[in-house]
């Protein structure tokens, strides 16, 4: 892989083009207006092209301006189609920005005879050329596009941090903020106009259309990945940039594996920020399916553990002392599995709860302890079950034993209060001490 | 065009306000959705430092009289004033607990978090949340039995929980006239001692609480004072002169042998003779 | 050094390519003016499109037509399902599928533009992208927004990526893949119209005999599930519908216009009527409007794409909608609004007036109460304290009940009423003492059924019922007038 400098700084100006957007997006997908970010880069099309018409070129300034005033007039449209017509939000989207789109696509028809200006630039970037067009800065060229992303990162991080709580109530309790004085309306505004200005930041580099994956999927990746609002700014700050490496690297090496020379960095890096969402969604600590669907095997085998230990324990308990120990095949019956029961025979022989030989298993002193625990546990449940709330029918013992499973020490000695010390449970067992 | 549908429901009532005593004070409030009324020429005047119950069949209106004197829902007509002026200009001074599906869960706040929010306006713009208002948080969520929970996310939390958190985010506002829409609905026993024990001390405080309540039989324990609403005023007073067969047929109407039963056992309850609250 | 501008020189080729291919003859109309400044059409011009002389005019029109027909069908149901971004999600997700479809069909068959096979590319995503969808919405704690804009916005710019390699391959000419994105509309030949007419009609065809399961479907859903109705199927058929049309919209008005005709018409129409029915086939009819007009000012007029237009006809259609739908439009509703509150107003006046000469004078004994001339009415003043009025609200009032001849004002500027003005009064008194009367006796049901603001109480409750409930009201004789349930005092309403 060649790498050059221009790679660096297209990975310098997409990574602050990113961070830049996926920190205002945060906000949006808490406010459930994820779609907004399309609306609004989709609509700025007609800013832009104003902006060219009026000021006859390509300059920043008009473009910021034209994005401002499209950001506002953006909002304005759909809350106001949004309360007057009774539709529903997204169709009072759907309407505003596609309108504003088609209008966008036939100025930019009129505003490209006269400006030198590509409607496809505008629509996907061309982050690949952002390298060329530089500034002189203290004796450094750096690429106009880095500075631009990098100023605008720089304000969103201000404007975030300044109106941290601001923005913390109003996405989470509009009503409550408007009854305190915060006026929701205007907090919202002031982040649609911000959200524009940065679309119109990044176009240059990855286009309006793909700025919507860098304002939706970091946040996106960042809300599964934690329970807490800073946490969750800085992670999708660090997602964002991330992509963007990742993404440029894999725009100038996979096509090479099929063939191809490169393509385009700009939809390589949406790309990469899903391939690496689908990871988060898998593999998230908490919420990521992967580790769900663990959780509850390891559920699964915690209960089939507890249940053997609670018959091996009931057979000790019931059987005279010189029986023979319970052989494997008779658990397999008693629990009516196969395979759970193996696995979690490895498991607690590995623990030392189970001693086996050869298909015989006898409590370790371990076992014993934790059995004896489960069962007390058990007749305490049916002892309350029964005696306080007049539940004694036979699916007393079934609750029961599901409800052991649950039952930690607090609990226990709770329930043992409340049932007042029994020492004998409903069936005439003895309730082992703890 | 907004404007001008909002210049239709502004109510000039710059001539119309109560007593700056009155923590409540309603004249000619009518709320009309679509081309139906839903409250009807209500009139109010409240006394300040009770407990107030808002009681009324399904649809009677209660939510949405909350709702139109905190401005949540345009006017038709009338006028609302808090301590002598209009809502607007009183915002410190009220509390409002609103029904609790109006949130997003997977919010990523904890209990201490939410309760803070209610300090916000006391901290102002721009300024952060410092160690001093989080200790008041904190002790916010105490006077709830919430404090163990500080840093829990709040989809982690019983609906009880949630609620009381909520009702202790609504404290630290520290306001002088509260407002809670059903916040006893779908409490566990523990929450909804809780609340009980909040609403007396806040009473004791000096504060109003104006409740809108479901459960008729609980009325007259909880509660000092009640309005009773089916679009429009039946009554509203004391309790004991208040809440009787007659008046809760007139609002409620129907076979009502539950209601019925509940106030012959609370006329022969010795726990609450009239006029102990 | 030299390396450095080969490397620029490939970046810069690639960008010169895509934008030739944006700006490529795709968007040009078929009318063959070509220029930038707009030109106005002449009358021949004009002639000519509209008599359908010109073959290709005639399949454009036709083709947009059509699908706008097909569009606004199948719009509706997804804006009742409050579905309508997911057509969007949808139509960006397409891309990568068209695009792979190229490349495939280009490596195996040497031509990539194939277009049933492109379209079958674009149907499989679509396909999988309303499945990522709703996998991201069941099983994380995502929202549906932020569901939609994941896989629009990743799945886009895969199919962008794609874009990248295809437009470097040697087979298959790629020029034309990114009519998928803005539309050829200008250029449809007939083969696509023909494409377009059958899906339209299979629209129709399908919407006609689904009519109510689908109507079931997005009223409610649980409800259909628990009837037995296969719910999933039916979602399944309608989505299917949706992807149909918006594959076949692609190419005619691009990937994202295509999202505005599902939207637009339907949106629009439901500002006109109640009923589902009616809804469903304005809404065609607009989305047919939006097409043939579109598209025929766009043959009409240079340097306008086609498909832009179309779009902008039906916002048109929808703003003129929105305003002066009959149903629900801003104008109607702000003007039931203004009557209501007007009503309210002159219903409270003629009330308060009333309620003063009862507590003034004591009632005959039929319980009437007749105006002595030697009695004087009461000041304005008197009246506003009553209830909440601002002086402009009753001043207004006041002159409006003297147009309606309901009310004098004396040199006193004190208020009289008319023999007519008496008679209004009597009966909305009655109206709101009998309200009362049922809201005491039917409190359990009356919420549902009360409306103070009706003209008479006849036009909602039953005879029977108004006759039992003036037999509860005291001093019954059901031509006088009934005493109010309520104590009134002197100094104010009732209490």
């Amino acid at each position: 892989m060649e790498w050059t400098f221009l790679d660096t700084w297209i990975v310098v100006v997409g990574m602050l083009g990113a961070m830049s957007c996926a920190l205002l997006g945060n906000y949006l997908v808490l406010r459930r207006m994820s779609m907004m970010g399309d609306a609004i880069s989709h609509a700025v099309l007609p800013g832009l092209a104003i902006a060219f018409l009026v000021s006859g070129s390509r300059e920043s300034l008009p473009m910021l301006i034209g994005a401002i005033l499209i950001g506002v007039l953006t909002t304005f449209f759909i809350h106001g189609i949004d309360r007057l017509s009774g539709l529903d939000r997204g169709a009072s989207m759907g309407v505003v920005f596609t309108t504003l789109f088609a209008l966008g696509l036939i100025l930019i028809r009129q505003a490209a005879d006269h400006v030198d200006l590509d409607p496809g630039c505008v629509l996907y970037g061309a982050i690949e050329l952002t390298p060329l067009d530089t500034y002189l800065w203290f004796d450094w060229e750096i690429p106009q596009a880095a500075l631009t992303n990098g100023a605008m990162l720089l304000i969103n991080l201000i404007f975030v941090l300044l109106f941290y709580k601001e923005l913390k109530i109003t996405s989470f309790d509009p009503a409550l903020a408007t009854t305190i004085g915060i006026n929701a309306n205007v907090m919202q505004y002031i982040l649609m106009t911000l959200v524009a200005a940065t679309t119109i930041a990044a176009f240059e580099s990855v286009g309006s259309i793909l700025v919507i994956a860098m304002l939706i999927v970091p946040g996106a990746a960042a809300h599964l990945l934690t329970d807490r609002l800073g946490l969750m700014l800085l992670i999708s700050l660090v997602f964002a940039a991330v992509s963007a490496l990742v993404g440029h690297i894999g725009a100038i090496t996979i096509p090479k594996w099929f063939g191809f020379e490169d393509t385009s960095t700009a939809g390589m890096m949406a790309f990469m920020a899903g391939v690496l969402f689908g990871g988060v969604l898998l593999f998230a600590p908490r919420y990521g399916l992967i580790s769900r669907l663990l959780h509850q095997l390891l559920l699964g085998i915690k209960i089939v553990r507890d249940d053997i230990l609670g018959f091996l324990y009931r057979y000790q308990e019931l059987a005279s002392a010189d029986a023979k120990p319970v052989q494997v095949s008779q658990v397999r019956e008693a629990l009516k599995a196969g395979f759970s029961v193996d696995l979690s025979l490895w498991d607690l022989a590995r623990k030392n709860m189970v001693k086996r030989v050869e298909d015989r298993l006898t409590l370790t002193s371990n076992g014993a302890a934790t059995g004896r625990n489960l069962i007390r546990s058990h007749r305490l449940w049916e002892t309350y079950l029964c005696n306080k709330m007049g539940y004694c029918d036979a699916d007393m013992h079934r609750h029961a034993h599901q409800l052991e499973h649950y039952t930690d020490t607090k609990l226990q000695t709770e329930l043992d209060q409340i049932t007042g010390n029994p020492k004998f449970d409903p069936h005439q067992r003895r309730i082992p001490e703890p | 065009m907004l404007g001008l549908v909002k210049r239709l429901y502004k109510i000039d009532s710059k001539d119309h306000v109560g007593p700056d005593n009155v923590p409540l004070w309603i004249n000619d409030l009518t709320v009309a959705y679509h081309r139906k009324p839903v409250l009807w020429d209500v009139d109010l005047s409240l006394p300040e430092g009770q407990l107030i119950a808002v009681v009324g069949p399904n649809g009677a209106g209660k939510s949405t009289l909350i709702k139109a004197i905190l401005g949540l829902v345009p006017r038709a007509s009338g006028a609302v004033s808090i301590y002598g002026k209009p809502y607007e200009s009183q915002r410190h001074l009220v509390g409002y607990v609103p029904q609790r599906e109006s949130v997003d869960w997977d919010f990523p706040v904890n209990a201490m978090e939410v309760v803070a929010m209610g300090i916000y306006r006391q901290i102002g713009w721009l300024k952060p949340v410092t160690r001093r208002h989080r200790q008041k948080a904190f002790e916010e969520l105490e006077k709830v039995g919430m404090a163990a929970y500080a840093g829990r996310q709040i989809s982690q939390l019983s609906g009880g929980q949630q609620q009381r958190v909520f009702l202790a985010r609504a404290l630290a506002q520290d306001a002088r006239l509260y407002f809670m829409d059903e916040p006893f609905a779908g409490v566990d026993v523990a929450t909804e001692r809780a609340i009980i024990a909040l609403l007396k001390e806040l009473k004791s405080a000096g504060k109003t609480c104006i409740v809108v309540h479901h459960d008729l039989q609980t009325v007259p324990s909880y509660f000092d004072h009640v309005v009773l609403l089916n679009l429009r005023i039946v009554d509203a007073g004391p309790i004991d002169q208040v809440f009787t067969e007659e008046n809760l047929k007139k609002t409620y109407g129907g076979k009502l042998t539950l209601l019925s039963q509940a106030l012959h056992e609370y006329a022969k309850d010795p726990r609450f003779p009239p006029g102990d609250r | 050094m030299t390396h450095r501008i080969i490397f620029v020189f490939r970046r810069l080729s690639f960008t010169v390519y895509a934008g030739i291919l944006a700006l490529s003859p795709n968007e040009a109309f078929a009318g063959g003016l070509a220029g930038s400044q707009i030109q106005w059409p002449s009358w021949q011009d004009l002639l000519r499109v509209i008599t359908f002389q010109d073959y290709n005019t005639r399949v454009v029109i036709v083709g947009a037509t059509l699908l706008g027909l097909a569009a606004g069908l199948v719009g509706t149901f997804l804006l009742l399902r409050k579905r309508a971004l997911l057509s969007d999600a949808i139509s960006h997700a397409t891309l990568p599928g068209i695009v792979l479809a190229f490349i495939v069909m280009s490596m195996i068959l040497g031509n990539g533009k194939n277009l049933l096979g492109l379209i079958a590319g674009a149907a499989v995503f679509s396909v999988l992208g309303t499945a990522s969808v709703i996998i991201i919405q069941k099983y994380t704690r995502l929202k549906e927004d932020a569901a939609l804009g994941i896989v629009l916005s990743v799945y886009f710019g895969f199919g962008i990526a794609l874009m990248g390699l295809a437009t470097r391959m040697e087979t298959g000419n790629a020029a034309g893949l990114s009519s998928f994105i803005y539309g050829k509309t200008a250029s449809m030949l007939f083969f696509d119209a023909m494409l377009i007419a059958v899906t339209a009609l299979g629209t129709i065809i399908f919407c006609i005999l689904f009519f109510k399961e689908f109507a079931l479907l997005c009223f409610d859903e649980n409800y259909a599930a628990a009837q037995g109705w296969p719910v999933t199927r039916l979602d399944f058929l309608m989505m299917g519908l949706v992807v149909a049309v918006t594959v076949i919209g692609l190419q005619a008005v691009g990937l994202i216009l295509v999202v505005a005709l599902l939207i637009i018409p339907a949106a629009a129409a439901r500002f006109w009527t109640f009923r589902l029915r009616h809804m469903l086939w304005l809404s065609g009819v607009f989305g047919a409007l939006s097409g043939m007009l579109g598209s025929g000012i766009s043959a009409l007029m240079a340097n306008l794409p086609a498909g832009a237009v179309i779009v902008l006809t039906a916002s048109a259609i929808f703003l003129f909608s929105m305003t002066f739908g009959s149903a629900r439009g801003i104008m109607k509703l702000v003007i039931e609004r203004f009557k209501l509150r007007k009503r309210i107003l002159r219903e409270n006046l003629l009330r308060d007036l009333y309620e003063w000469y009862e507590t003034a004078h004591t009632a005959s004994s039929d319980g009437s109460i007749t105006i002595e001339s030697h009695i004087r009415g009461p000041s304005i003043d008197d009246i506003s304290t009553r209830r909440s009025w601002s002086s402009k609200q009753l001043l207004r009032t006041i002159r409006s009940l003297r147009a309606s001849k309901y009310l004098n004002v004396d040199d006193d500027n004190r208020l009289l009423f008319t023999d007519h003005g008496m008679q209004a009064a009597k009966d909305i008194i009655r109206k709101h003492r009998l309200w009362e009367a049922y809201l005491i006796s039917h409190a359990d049901v009356a919420t549902g059924t009360v409306d103070l603001s009706a003209d008479r109480i006849e036009h909602v409750l039953d005879e029977e019922i108004i006759r039992k409930l003036e037999g509860l009201l005291p001093g019954i004789h059901p031509k006088e007038l009934p005493k109010s349930l309520h104590t009134l005092n002197t100094s104010g309403g009732a209490v």
